[in-house]
Order: C-alpha cells, then structure tokens, then sequence
C-alpha cells in the first residue's frame, strides 16, 4: 500500500462506518436513509447557499484543527482551543471598538494582531506553567477555557455592552475593519453569505503550518521533541523552549477564528458565537491525521455535516439535526479506535516476532 | 526428543523459516545460533505452539504431534523461558509458579503441597529459591530461576530457552550454566537460543546454525570454534579480536574532579568520581549496569540538570558544569548513547531527518534565509554520506528509523556523531543488541577514532569488549571508582572481582 493510501484508510473507514451507523438508526426512526443523506450532504452542496455556508463554517474548524494538529506535533494535547478563540475574540472586537477611527490600512493589521497575539498568549500560558512546573497542559487549557469565557463576559457585561441591548455583546467594531465578504468578488455567490477573507487566510494558514513543521528547524524542533523527548534532548533541543513555542503558535491559530467571526462575520463580539470550534477542532485534526491537508479536508467534512444537518432538521419527519451528532461522534469512535485495529492487525506482522 | 522436519513459516513477504531441520537429542544442551532476524526464534515458538507452520512436522520422542499451542507443548513435555520473564511482581514465587495450573479444588486454593514441591525442586536443581518470598524482593537471576521453575513444575523434560543470559552479570551466568549442567545431568534436555559466542562453546553440546530462515551448520561443540561459528552465522570471515596498535596519547582532553550525581529522589548515583580521558586513547569503564555508568555518561553529555551535579566537569580546561547538550556538541563532545531507541533515535522520523539530530539549526543543514529553514539537499546529502560510509541497510534515507535492525541504527547514529568531528566521544553500550558482522565493524570505527587522535570514553556490560577495545580500563562500582587495571594484563576475574566488591 502507497503511504498516501495508508493515511487515508483509516480517515475513510471512519467516515463510512459513521454513514452505516447513521443509516441505521434513520430506519429504526422510520424514515429512509437515502433520502435523509441526499437532504444531508445535497443541501450541503448546493450552489451558491450550500457550498458557501459549508466553507463559512469551515473556516473556523481549519483554525482550530491546525491548533490542535500543532499541539499534537510536540506532543501536546491543546484542549483550550475553545478558551483561546473566545479571548482572542474579545481582544479583536475591542481593538476594533477602540480604534474605530482608523483606516482600514491599519485598523485590519493590528486587529488581526490582537487576535494572532491574543491567542498566542492565552495558549503560551499553559505552555509556560508545563515547561517551568510540569503542571500538566490538559488540565490547565480546560480550566482557561472556563476562565476565558468568564473573563470576556464579565468585560463584555460591564464595560462594553450597548447599554439596554438584552444581548450579552459588545458594541460593533468600526466599520473600517470589517473585511470583506467573498461573495464581493465571486460571480453567482451572493454577498449576503458571510464566507469571507478568513477562508482564503486560513488555507494559507495550512501552507504555513506545513513549511513551519517540515521545512524550518524550528518545527523539527517541535516535532521532535512531540516524537521522542529524551532524543530531542539528546540533540540539543531545549524541550521547554518547544513547550512554550508550540502552545504559543497553537494558540495563536486559535485565535485566529476571531477574524473569521469578528472581522468578518458578526462585527462584534458575541457571548456564545462559538459553536464548540475549540473541541470539534480536536476530532478536526485527529480525523485529518494530524496533517494540513488532512484538517482541510475533515473541516469541509464537518462543516457540511453542521450545515446539512439545519435543513434535515427542516424537511425530514423524524430525523432531527442531532444525527449530525452522531455521524460525528461515530467517527471520532472509529478514528481513535484506529490504535486498537493497528494493535489487533499488527499482532501477526513479522516485524513483531 | 524433539526434532522439527522440513518447518515452513511466513510473515507476509519474510519467509522467516525455510525447511528447517532441527534434531535435539534426549540428555543433552543444544544451543541454537544465529544474528538477529535469522529464524531462530521463530523456530523455537514453533515448537511451543505459539505460532503454527505453515508446512513440515514436529516430532516428539519420535512421534509426529500436533502442537496447536503452548498447552499443548506443555502437556508433552516442553516448557520455554522468555527473554523478557512474565512474573507477576507483586505475588510470591509459589504463586507465580502455580499460576495457570492452580493445586487444589475450585474453591481452594493448595499453596503448601505446591511450595513443599518447589522447595524440593528447587533442591533437587539447587535453585536457592524460597516459594514464600514475593518476586519484587528477587534479583533478575533469581527471577529467572522461578522461571526454570515454572517449567519444571510442569513437568518438562525439555526447555527452551530464549537468550537466557541477557539480563545476567559475568558472575550470574556462571551460576546459571552451572544449574543448566544440572539438569542435564538429572536426564533433562535444554534448547538454549543465543547469540554469544563464547557461552555456546562453553555450555552446550550440539549447535545448530541458522541464517536467514535456513539452517546453515549443524556441528559437535567439542569440534568447533567461535571463528567457525561466526563464520557460519555471518557467512563470511569475521574478526572476532579487535586489531589494534599502541595508543598514541596526546594531552588530557576530558578532565572530571571530585564528581557526584545525585537522582531525581536525591539518592546518590556516581560518588566523587576523578579520571582523565586523553586524546588518542580510549579509556573504558566496566562494571554490572546500574552502578552508575548510565548517570556519569549523561552528566558528561549535559543531560542532567547542573543542580544535581556536584564537582567539576573541564574539557580542554574549559569548565562544562552549566553549560548544555547544544554548547558542548559545538565543542566537540558526539555522544552514542546506550539506549539507541529512548535517546538516540526518533523512531519514527526518517533516516534523513536522524541523520541531522543535534546539527538540524545551523549551517550547512540550516542555511537558507538566515538559518530558519532546512536545505533538503543538504539533508538528503548527509544522510546518503552516512549510508554510504557506513553501510547503512536497507540504504532508503526516507525510511522510518524504527524499520531498521539494531546493527543499522546503531551504524546511523555511529555515522552521525562521526560528522560531529568529535575531540571527545562519549559511548555506551556500541554493540548492544547487534550482529556480530556490525559488532567488527563498529568496533573498528572506534580503533580508528582513536587513531586520528579522539579521546574516547567507553561503557560497556560486555567485559570482552571493554577489555579488548580500552587502552586504560576504570571500573566502577557502586558510583565509585573500584580501580584501574591495565587491559592487556588484567585477567576477568580480577575484573569481575572488582565489579562486585568494589575493592
């Protein structure tokens, strides 16, 4: 088997293991599989409203599967991603409230800074209590994320809200730092679909993340020390150093949903916008095999699930949208039982006489 | 007693036993040689049942048998011991010996027949085991006698067993040959796998020598020779004696005053230890593993944090105490450390990637736009010259270094640190886990090293290396300098009297 072949084996059979347990489970509910799969995957796919809301929604989940996919590399399981988006949100939107006046020239770099520097520094600091205390990173990013979400609420409640407006936001960002919608430039894809800028950023995000992995010494660096720490030691790679380093930049991937969502999307910060990008960025990146490409391809996957899922909540009799809970959570099964098949198969290889 | 006709078995495209014949006779020790990956394991298993062949037969006391699995070779007679042993710590040996063929009724269990018949066991074969003491409180030669145990008290007449003398010191073995000759002597029949040379000729008294799936020699001890067997195992003419001339030693290259480690618990490992390494010699140390070796090596490369050092550690009269493993490198200090697969490998990165380990940031491998990024020409380049100078198979720089036998990587990380120009070489263990075909040649990369005027510092458990490789022999002891002995007179068990005593 070619190697290309052999990282999507496993990728595939999780995904059409996904589609049998769903389709069974729509015929226990009474309703018909094909049909609810054509509603799925067809209002996913139709043009201009499927294919652009399914990449508006991938956006975000590129982000944070390449996050997760960083911490990974070096070894790390970044679980703050969610935390990370959701002050780097804030810290966006109030770049954007603050220095309204601006131009556009400068308003848009320095809000894409606090989003990137934001993220990085909610991220590095996990990475930093790791590398001088040991205090492992699972359990800190997750109560980050309680902390981040409490922080920019109270900020948002008591500083920032238009006062008498029942929504937990902010006030809208000046109109200079909005960026602009797709739909501006692609004939047949009306401007009203929010898929913007971001998308375009965060598959040059991908590229990036790739040449910083594998073509930098930095990220032989990382992935070094996340494939064999004592060796990396060995070779003169400060392992604390590369804590920090990968937390930071996972961070900062984070963070950059906030351009996705405040820049370009909503114009403010919103209490909730998140619809779990964080933690869907972890199945992102797990089912994408820890790879750039591969997160591309699980982000679109996912969010054409999520946007499919809307209008099978609509038209189907019995089927609701929660069947896209399912698909995904089937997959997820199946891709981190992947351990489990390698074990049970690698059992017989000669290699292991 | 046991005989294996004509025996088949494939892994997928590895044809790991090709017609194998394999006669045992009853009453005697019959050691089975070969190199890493030449079938012999495979062969054994065969004969235990845990795998099946895929053609030919298993005869036992002349009778063909179907042996479908261990019960089944057990229930004839035949018991094997591991190389890694599969005792449960925390239970006593009586516990652990009766465990699967539990004494007694369903509900009760009947420990005292059980100890009163390994305690008579363990006299009749002179064991020196107590059934009552649990495994954790035993050392590694101990626990491996419970594991003669456990097949004895099966009943078996025959007993395989896998690289029994790995895990044991110069003095252990003894004592295990010495119950292996035991046994022999009360009728038993022993399969012992191995590939030292020296322990074949010393305790068996039929060999039989595979290579490659195939049985390539089959020859009476008493007529044989270690240059005959390697011979056969290689198929080649090996040196088995390390050439070299006089060292022509320079200044002192390594100096070490008054040094002491202590470990992450705070307990002592290396004790006020004082040497020198001069350019052109090599200096080595023996000892039993776990005498602190392993701390001082790691010390010396900057891999343990300065607190825990105490002393001086100078290198061309430069102090290295705070310095880290990147700065002494660029000094000139390579590093081939004992364990290839916890320190010196990233299993599984490619051979091109390990073969920049530690020189992967700066010029010529980190050059282009400041240094930030890898030239991948110059990666493919030093990985091909590493191949190539040291005969790295297979030669495929994108293959994952795990694919690799032990032989090859060590030759990969031995090529890399080579590329460092080393002023001073720190090596452990070099031919641990190796084919004696790659155990001449790393040895004579060492000699050669040494020649172009490299201090070397050498660990190694195997006393025959590090005898025959140091100029100057140290041994170590419980963290301290036992004594030094010149290697050309010293005789093993003035040696290994030091290495056990410590005076």
């Amino acid at each position: 088997m070619s190697k290309l072949a052999r990282e999507l084996l496993f990728p595939l059979i999780a995904v059409v293991a996904a589609f049998i347990v769903g389709g069974v489970l729509i015929l226990l509910v009474g309703d018909n599989p094909i049909v609810a799969y054509r509603l799925l995957l067809g209002s996913a796919l139709s043009w201009p409203d499927g294919i652009g809301y399914t990449l508006f929604h991938a956006t975000p989940l590129i982000f944070t599967g390449l996050a997760v996919l960083v911490g990974f590399r070096c070894g790390l399981f970044n679980i703050g991603a969610e935390g990370q988006l959701y002050i780097a949100a804030f810290a966006t939107a109030w770049v954007g409230i603050i220095f309204a006046n601006l131009t556009s020239w400068l308003l848009i770099p320095l809000c894409f800074a606090a989003a990137i520097l934001t993220g990085a520094f909610w991220g590095g600091i996990p990475g930093v209590l790791k590398a001088k205390f040991g205090s492992h990173e699972v359990i800190n990013t997750i109560m980050l994320n309680f902390i981040a979400v409490a922080l920019v609420s109270y900020f948002t409640q008591y500083h920032y809200k238009v006062p008498g407006d029942p929504i937990l936001q902010t006030a809208e960002i000046g109109p200079s730092a909005y960026i602009p919608h797709l739909g501006r430039f692609i004939p047949g894809l009306p401007e009203r679909i929010p898929l913007n800028i971001a998308f375009l950023l965060a598959l040059l995000c991908c590229l990036l993340v790739y040449v910083f992995l594998w073509r930098t010494k930095w990220g032989y660096e990382i992935r070094a020390t996340g494939s064999n720490p004592f060796a990396a030691e060995y070779g003169g790679i400060s392992i604390r150093k590369q804590i920090i380093l990968a937390m930071s930049v996972s961070g900062a991937l984070a963070g950059m949903v906030a351009i996705n969502e405040v820049l370009g999307n909503r114009h403010r910060y919103y209490d909730g916008f998140s619809d779990n990008y964080g933690f869907t960025g972890i199945a992102v990146a797990l089912l994408g095999r820890n790879h750039p490409v591969g997160v591309i391809l699980a982000a679109l996957l996912f969010a054409a699930l999520q946007h499919g899922g809307i209008y099978v909540d609509g038209f189907s009799e019995h089927v609701t949208k929660d069947i896209v809970q399912v698909l995904q959570g089937v997959i997820i099964l199946f891709v981190a039982a992947e351990g489990f098949f390698k074990w049970a198969l690698g059992r017989r290889l000669p290699w292991n006489v | 007693m046991l005989e294996l006709r004509q025996i088949t078995k494939r892994f997928g495209d590895v044809l790991a036993n090709d017609h194998v014949d394999i006669v045992v006779k009853p009453g005697t020790i019959h050691a089975i040689v070969g190199e890493n990956g030449a079938g012999k394991s495979t062969a054994m298993r065969i004969a235990y049942g845990f795998y099946t062949a895929d053609s030919g037969e298993i005869i036992v006391d002349g009778q063909p048998r179907d042996i479908k699995s261990p019960h089944d070779a057990i229930a004839l007679g035949i018991g094997m011991v591991h190389q890694h042993f599969m005792l449960v710590e925390t239970m006593t040996v009586a516990e652990n010996i009766v465990l699967g063929a539990e004494p007694g009724t369903s509900l009760g269990l009947d420990l005292k027949s059980a100890g009163a018949q390994i305690r008579q066991l363990s006299e009749e074969f002179k064991l020196a085991v107590n059934p009552n003491e649990p495994i954790e409180h035993l050392s590694v030669g101990q626990q491996q006698r419970v594991e003669l145990l456990k097949a004895l008290y099966r009943h078996a007449r025959l007993l395989i067993l896998d690289e029994p003398t790995a895990v044991l010191t110069p003095l252990e073995v003894e004592e295990f040959f010495a119950i292996l000759r035991r046994m022999r002597e009360q009728g038993k029949t022993v399969i012992i796998i191995t590939h030292k040379l020296s322990e074949v000729l010393a305790i068996s008294d039929e060999v039989t020598v595979m290579r490659d799936g195939k049985v390539v020699g089959r020859v009476q001890t008493k007529d044989t020779n270690a240059a005959e067997l390697a011979r056969l195992m290689v198929g080649r003419e090996v040196l088995l004696r390390v050439e070299k001339t006089d060292a022509e030693v320079g200044s002192p290259q390594l100096e070490v005053r008054n040094l002491s480690i202590t470990d992450i618990n705070g307990a002592k490992r290396v004790d006020g230890v004082s040497f020198e390494v001069r350019s052109g010699e090599i200096v080595g140390i023996a000892g039993v593993e776990g005498n602190g070796q392993t701390e001082l090596i790691e010390a010396l490369a900057g891999l343990v944090e300065p607190e825990r050092i105490t002393g001086e550690i100078n290198f061309e009269g430069k102090n290295l105490n705070a310095l880290g493993a990147r700065i002494r490198r660029e000094l000139g200090i390579a590093h081939i450390p004992e364990d290839r697969h916890r320190r010196g490998l990233l299993l599984d990165f490619s051979l091109a990637e390990n073969s920049i380990l530690g020189m992967h940031y700066r010029p010529p491998i980190a050059a282009m736009a400041g240094g930030i990024f890898l030239d991948e020409n110059a990666v493919q380049r030093r990985a091909s010259e590493i191949i190539q100078a040291f005969d790295v198979r297979p030669p495929n720089a994108a293959l994952p270094a795990r694919a690799l036998s032990g032989g090859n990587q060590q030759k990969l990380i031995i090529g890399r640190e080579y590329r460092v120009d080393p002023k001073l070489l720190l090596v452990s263990q070099p031919t641990r886990g190796v084919d004696i075909g790659a155990i001449e040649f790393i040895h004579r990369q060492l000699v050669g090293l040494r020649d172009d005027g490299c201090a070397i510092l050498l660990v190694s458990a195997e006393l025959e290396e590090v005898t025959s490789l140091s100029d100057r022999l140290l041994i170590i002891h419980d963290g301290r300098i036992a004594g030094e002995v010149d290697p050309k007179v010293a005789t093993l068990e003035e040696i290994g009297l030091l290495m056990t005593r410590g005076h």
